[in-house]
């Protein structure tokens, strides 16, 4: 066991398993010599060469698409884009080629897209979303988005076993923000099993990435009151653990689906909906959602402090739910 | 909740265990216009009487619960329409004015129970359907959980105290309501009071009723039923009732010649549960003693000027009395504590309730000086003034009429020199005060000599539950205070 940062963890996933499977390598914009924006992939091209750490021009078309083709000839590419937001430019081969090679021509595509995102740093509207909720919807592709340390080295090392496309959210906040002892040796954790991250039985919150460090802010808030606040860290979206959910919300029956993400189409609705369909007898207040507001992430500090959910937000959302 | 333009008033709930309130006087109309937040009625519960102001601004244009009727909270009884609205006239055609919390017109008009309540035949397979009545009378919302947890047990949702949003029945609320057991079964024929046991210490003489079996079964022990008095000799196949088995109602009240009815407000009927119930729990004994007050007439007399110059306060013997009750209480936990259970609780605070009559003589009520061990003289004066005052005024929050661990009482302000109060349940003593009245009395003079003096003597009573205050202790308890307010230190205030 050592303390490592949760990007420290995820670069350690990464180089073992480019150490015991030489199928894995990795492919993006500056990765290479600069060792990636944020150094994620530091010192890998002096160990494993130039071959399986390939700085590419600067194409998220070129790399998704190079990534799916060496996957479909049986290599196993981790990509990184240098921000989530750039994913834009590569939907068309992920979301058309890559999520449906495998219905159609029955071969899969085991790719992994590294994808930073999420914003609490002034990044500005293109370098500080999260668009799980647009692959989320995509059949065929897996969307993962680790909160922790641990997480982040078992996730990935499923991610890139899974043989499917899967999207490797990161959350660039978490990155030295967030730090945890994490076993040395390679461990994997299965997609679709969601974490009890704080254990309560009055109000549940369903979230991920680093609103469950938010969450956990506010759930020690209302602990001063008496009220114990739940929280249940997804990990991963697609998948997304649908049975733990409705079980805890059989146990608290009081919901906050919290995500940083905009609230329209946001993945919290999805989950929203889902409870209210499917565990309607067990609630005893509305499901409440918590997320950004409709618009991109403003530049500005203090404009984007009101757009991402603060810990006093949630809090008050929190505490409306236990009175409710 | 407005429907349409129009706005429902509904009978507001007052504190977590009223259930349900008397309308003693509408303040507006049909046809006349109310500003949002005047008062539009005035009601009474068993636990504070009070102004119920007015939803919205416009025109009251129904009146749908008269004056004298009581009904369960959340039921619509008005509506105010927006400025300009024509009165309704919905029950023209009808015998009774339109009053949907009570449906049957009967003889007598305060029979409000539901109509499927009084018959003495438990087999109605209406009564078992799940919340009938919480679906019908505009209680606040029922929760999908609420609902469906309610009817697994045949519970009625409107039967549970609730804690929620404007008294909403929570998840937690109704499991409670099952762990604690059901309630004991009680006549139906008159409009139920709250019929769960409140684990919130304690209610005073004019506070909701808790009906919980004669010997007091503590509520939070999971072992209620053993407690709860037998069930009726019903057919043992019968399904679980919503509500506790109709025992054979009393024959309604008939005026003979030369009687008159009149209903019972909330408030009394919350008394007449309340006293009724004390005397089943506790062992009521009275000890009395008689002081010299001597010392206290003379204090009074120097600071009474000087409070109410500088605080505008005047200070009574009571609150002298309190003050000298509160120090000798902490010197007797027990007559300052409570049975729960088999438990005996101490505290290591006192909340002092005082016996008020309210104005129209037609109840009392007993607000609480909470944390009166923090209160010197003056504090408790001015804290006796301002709760009697605002009981009086009918601005009493419903917390103040709850959790007091020690009652005062004082009945002598008409010339009564001795009685025997009735103990405010859960606590386990009352002090009684009474008439300040100059008697010959043996004194010492400065010689040793004895000789006759005119003196101011006043009665104490403690009546105290002897369950758990002996009579011992009690006599220690009322030398102990005699001794007080017979040597009250100046300097001691």
């Amino acid at each position: 066991m050592a303390e490592r940062t949760y990007l420290q963890a995820i670069s350690d996933a990464l180089r073992e398993e480019m150490r015991r499977d030489q199928r894995v390598f990795v492919l993006g914009e500056d990765v290479g010599v600069y060792g990636g924006a944020f150094k994620v992939t530091l010192g890998f091209q002096e160990e494993f060469g130039p071959w399986r750490v390939i700085d590419t021009p600067l194409s998220e078309t070129a790399i998704v698409g190079g990534a799916t083709g060496a996957a479909l000839m049986g290599m196993r590419p981790v990509a990184e884009m240098q921000f989530a937001d750039f994913i834009s430019c590569a939907w068309d081969h992920l979301v058309t080629v890559a999520a449906k090679q495998h219905f159609r021509g029955g071969t899969p595509v085991p790719i992994v897209v590294r994808l930073p995102s999420g914003g609490g740093f002034s990044g500005g509207p293109f370098h500080s979303q999260n668009p799980e909720s647009s692959f989320a919807h995509i059949p065929g592709l897996k969307v993962v988005c680790p909160s922790t340390p641990e997480d982040a080295k078992g996730l990935l090392a499923s991610s890139i076993e899974d043989p499917n496309p899967v999207l490797y959210f990161e959350h660039k906040h978490l990155y030295r923000r967030i730090k945890a002892e994490v076993a040395d040796e390679r461990f994997t954790i299965p997609f679709g099993k969601a974490r009890v991250h704080r254990d309560g039985d009055d109000v549940l919150v369903v979230t991920w990435g680093a609103m469950v460090h938010t969450a956990t802010e506010a759930a020690e808030q209302l602990a001063t009151d008496g009220v114990e606040v739940e929280i249940l860290d997804l990990r991963t979206l697609i998948p997304w653990d649908k049975e733990r959910v409705l079980a805890e919300v059989e146990r608290c029956s009081k919901v906050l689906v919290l995500h940083e993400d905009t609230r329209t189409g946001g993945f919290g609705a999805e989950i929203a909906a889902t409870i209210a369909e499917e565990s309607f007898e067990h609630l005893d207040a509305p499901v409440k959602r918590i997320a950004a507001p409709d618009t991109p992430v403003p530049f500005s500090p203090p404009l984007e402090k009101a757009f991402i959910p603060q810990v006093e937000d949630v809090a008050a959302g929190l505490r409306e739910l236990a009175e409710y | 909740m407005s429907t349409g333009t129009q706005t429902e008033v509904v009978m507001p709930q007052m504190g977590v265990s009223v259930s349900e309130g008397t309308i003693t006087k509408w303040l507006k109309q049909v046809g006349e216009s109310i500003a949002q937040d005047e008062p539009l009625l005035e009601i009474s519960t068993d636990k504070v009487d009070t102004e119920v102001p007015s939803p919205a601004e416009g025109v009251v244009t129904q009146i749908l619960a008269q004056e004298g009727e009581t009904v369960e909270v959340g039921t619509v009884i008005a509506m105010i329409g927006p400025a300009g609205s024509q009165p309704a006239e919905p029950a023209a055609a009808e015998p009774v004015p339109a009053e949907p919390a009570t449906p049957e017109p009967e003889a007598v008009p305060e029979a409000a129970a539901p109509a499927a309540a009084s018959p003495p035949q438990p087999e109605a397979p209406a009564a078992s359907a799940p919340a009938p009545s919480a679906a019908g009378n505009g209680k606040t919302f029922v929760s999908p959980v609420v609902a469906r947890i309610a009817s697994e047990h045949g519970i009625d949702p409107s039967s549970v105290p609730g804690t929620g949003t404007g008294g909403r029945v929570t998840k937690k609320d109704i499991l409670a309501f099952i762990e604690s057991g059901p309630p004991a079964a009680t006549p139906t024929a008159a409009p139920q009071p709250e019929p769960v046991p409140e684990p919130v210490a304690a209610t005073p003489p004019a506070a909701a009723p808790e009906p919980k079996a004669p010997p007091a079964p503590a509520p939070p022990e999971p072992q209620p039923v053993a407690a709860a008095p037998a069930p009726p000799p019903t057919a043992p196949a019968a399904p679980p009732p919503s509500r506790p088995t109709p025992q054979p109602a009393p024959a309604p009240a008939a005026a003979l010649q030369g009687e008159a009815l009149e209903p019972m407000s909330a408030m009394r009927r919350g008394i007449a549960e309340h006293m009724r119930r004390s005397l089943d729990t506790s062992a009521h004994v009275t000890s009395a003693i008689e002081v010299d007050m001597s010392r206290v007439v003379a204090l009074r007399k120097k600071l009474k000027p000087e409070y109410e110059r500088a605080h505008g306060v005047n200070v009574t013997y009571l609150a002298f009395i309190a003050r000298a009750a509160v120090e000798t209480l902490e010197d007797y936990p027990w007559i300052n504590g409570e049975i729960r259970g088999d438990q005996i609780v101490t505290r290591n605070f006192i909340n002092l309730g005082f016996a008020v009559e309210l104005t129209d003589g037609k109840g009392l009520i007993v607000p609480v000086l909470r944390n009166a061990e923090t209160l010197n003289l003056l504090g408790i004066a001015k804290g006796v003034v301002d709760i009697a005052q605002r009981a009086r005024d009918k601005k009493l929050l419903p917390d103040e009429v709850q959790g007091g661990t020690f009652t005062i009482t004082n009945p002598g302000g008409y010339g009564t020199f001795h009685g025997t109060p009735v103990i405010s349940q859960p606590q386990a003593a009352i002090l009684g005060t009474y008439a300040v009245v100059k008697r010959p009395w043996v004194v010492q003079d400065e010689m040793g000599q004895d000789v006759i003096a005119v003196r101011p003597i006043m009665n104490l009573t403690l009546t105290y539950d002897h369950r758990l205050v002996d009579g011992a202790l009690a006599g220690r308890f009322l030398r102990d205070i005699r001794h007080r307010l017979e040597t009250w230190d100046e300097s001691s205030y």
